[in-house]
């Protein structure tokens, strides 16, 4: 390819990275950052069993998270036998190779994807791996970013590379600007549910246009999160101000001399103008409206005005009986209005809306008001610091006083393998990522949603659309 | 890895679109080493009755025909969320060698090749027709033929399939990619070198 010839972003991390490009196309990446956490046990014990160790301990980093309580910072009250052995074993194994570790009761420790960003560790132009396909978070700051596997993770442990064919490229246009009441949430909802949970398959999608352009780093690093429930191999947004400006004084964000170079390189980062991409798709953001899922995977998602949909209106009868196998999953009748689903529980957490502003966002809703009788409403931050800024500023009297659960950092409810799960049956207004059968504990129905609006379900007891709760009303 | 070449096994439909990873293995059964045999842990939520560690007999891995089916016929995005490779140790341990769909999670795909599950993507249309066949002969085999490269149906119609070169030479000789990459230290050392703090760690 003609060296001057336009790149996207994706293409220009991607050549920075390239160790070795075989002839077949596969290529050797380079590793920057390796994060890790409670539930990657097995990598370390693969490692060990052929004898080798992590090759760069110093750009590997771990924190406990999957398997960490939600109501003690300590690891000895671990009820779980297996599960606080699984947070021992991270402290131990990053002990042992030297990998540091943000540990239980720490300051720093907080879901995986929330850490990174927040300490500065994900930064513009790294390419970063994670044994959670959520990786996709980090590229919000101009990061490519992506989710591997078990043996993927052995194999950067012990050579800080990894094997990759190059994916393709879909840029994702969001121009206007989004409604009152209307997050970066309901706006990857509505992405999702446009182009499909394999929309984005085999491809890294760049968000790009006004819309994202305005978005706060929270608000798009909640996009990216969920580039992985449209298939998408990874999400980015190119570097900009907003990104310099959060970044600016982390404590692991470059510092001086290293800090303006940086900013050189970075800004060279973002797509030139012309660069071709592999597949493009626009979206008006003033036609987004809040969203809630009506079915068991992202795709099924739907304007809060909307209705259970009709299996009848399916085009095959297979997709009837998908259609009519997942309503029977949700205990859902088609034509049911939204705004009609009542709710048992209400989660506000998950790397994908535990930051600051999601937290300011519930709160917002909730103050002044109650959680209305017999549900249960739970808000987990997503960090320590998290934890720390939203007490400096009220918010956990704020949740408090209105009946909510005020709880320690932690994946929690998002995956429910520390333990935080819905019994058979109940349904859950979510703000995690994923509404797949089962993923809140057997049986359990999520509604994944943005946190204004579950904080609206908790106070009104069902599916509510929280520009009316905005405007006033009761 | 067991190198795979050639399996000719009975196939299960499990025909619904994006079946997830969190299907194929619920989350409580994860973070086990590989030592530990993951079978029992394969759709262990979808082949009980809700609430109950009864079998739900219209699950298709618990019919007679297809409970030793060593290829999953699925529909488009199979395996799709969650990174979890336990998800193809569970089908893996359960003696499933291939799985047939439209498309497939990337993440999936990657860790499936690892361990030596072949996924083979095929036209929607040609995935629908192996569906049909199945449901409508229990038990039927299909014939996957790696070197060649094709799918064989009940009804003796061959399809051919795509694979990455490399990793279909890493399937076929059972072939430990960390092995090879091990081998090419000197060159990820230089390429430290020549990045020096660019990116360097804090």
């Amino acid at each position: 390819m003609d060296a001057e010839a336009p790149r996207t972003l994706f293409e220009k991390i991607w050549s920075r990275h390239r160790v070795k490009e075989r002839e077949d196309g596969q290529t050797l990446l380079y590793v920057d950052r390796h994060l890790m956490h409670d539930g990657t046990a097995a990598a370390f014990d693969a490692l060990r069993r052929r004898g080798l160790a992590p090759r760069a301990p110093e750009r590997t980093f771990a924190v406990p998270d999957h398997y960490v309580p939600t109501d003690t910072r300590r690891v000895a009250e671990i009820a779980d036998e297996r599960r606080r052995g699984l947070v021992e074993t991270l402290a131990r194994n990053s002990a042992e190779h030297g990998i540091r570790h943000f540990g239980l009761g720490g300051p720093h420790q907080g879901i995986v994807h929330i850490i990174g960003p927040e300490t500065g560790l994900s930064q513009p132009g790294l390419l970063m791996v994670c044994g959670d396909s959520h990786t996709s978070t980090h590229g919000a700051l101009g990061a490519l970013a992506f989710g591997i596997g078990s043996t993927e993770v052995t194999h950067v442990l012990a050579t800080q590379t990894l094997w990759q064919r190059k994916p393709r490229t879909l840029r994702i246009a969001v121009d206007g600007a989004l409604a009152e009441g209307v997050t970066a949430k309901d706006l990857i909802l509505a992405v999702i549910a446009r182009i499909g949970a394999a929309g984005a398959t085999g491809h890294v999608i760049e968000y790009a246009g006004g819309a994202v352009r305005a978005l706060s780093m929270e608000g798009r690093l909640t996009l990216c999160n969920m580039s992985i429930e449209a298939g998408g191999r990874a999400g980015m947004v190119a570097p900009d101000e907003t990104t310099y400006s959060y970044l600016a004084g982390r404590e692991y964000a470059p510092k001086g001399a290293e800090w303006d170079r940086a900013l050189v390189r970075w800004r060279a980062l973002p797509s030139d103008e012309g660069a071709a991409f592999d597949r493009e798709v626009s979206l008006d953001a003033a036609t987004v409206a809040p969203m809630v899922t009506w079915g068991t995977s992202p795709e099924d998602a739907l304007p809060i005005t909307g209705a259970v949909p009709d299996p009848d209106a399916a085009p095959d009868a297979e997709g009837r009986a998908a259609m009519a196998r997942t309503l029977d999953y949700m205990g859902l009748l088609p034509g049911t209005a939204l705004e009609e689903v009542a709710v048992d529980r209400v989660f506000i957490g998950s790397c994908t809306n535990s930051r600051i502003e999601d937290l300011r966002g519930a709160a917002l809703v909730a103050r002044g008001r109650k959680v209305a009788e017999g549900v249960r409403a739970w808000v987990v931050p997503g960090s320590e610091p998290v934890k720390r800024q939203a007490e400096a500023e009220g918010l956990h009297e704020v949740f408090r006083g209105a009946g909510f659960e005020w709880r320690e950092p932690g994946c929690s409810m998002c995956v429910g393998t520390n333990g935080d799960i819905a019994g058979p049956g109940v349904r859950v207004a979510s703000t995690s990522n994923r509404n797949f059968m089962g993923r809140q504990g057997p049986g359990a129905r999520t509604h994944l949603l943005s946190p204004a609006m579950a904080a609206a379900a908790a106070v009104t007891g069902r599916l509510t659309d929280v520009r009316r709760l905005l405007a006033g009303e009761a | 890895m067991e190198p795979f070449r050639r399996l000719d096994a009975v196939a299960v439909p499990l025909g619904e679109p994006n079946i997830d990873t969190d299907r194929i293995i619920p989350a409580r059964f994860l973070s086990r080493l590989r030592s530990v045999d993951h079978a029992p842990f394969l759709f262990h939520d979808a082949r009980r009755l809700p609430g109950s560690d009864d079998e739900n007999p219209a699950f298709p891995l618990n019919r007679p025909e297809w409970r030793a089916a060593r290829i999953v016929v699925a529909g488009r995005n199979f395996a799709c969320g969650s990174s979890r490779e336990a998800a193809v140790w569970a089908l893996y341990d359960h003696g499933v060698r291939c799985a047939v769909a439209p498309s497939f999670g990337d993440i999936f795909r990657n860790n499936a090749m690892k361990n030596g599950l072949l996924p083979v993507a095929l036209p929607a249309e040609a995935v629908a027709d192996l569906l049909a066949q199945l449901e409508a002969r229990p038990g039927a085999t299909v014939s996957v033929d790696l070197p060649a490269q094709t799918v064989t149906f009940p009804d003796g119609a061959t399809h051919g399939f795509d694979v990455d070169p490399f990793d279909k030479q890493c399937l076929l000789e059972g072939l430990d990619e960390l092995a090879y990459t091990l081998s090419l230290t000197d060159e990820i050392t230089a390429f430290e070198r020549r990045m020096g703090r660019e990116n360097a760690p804090p």
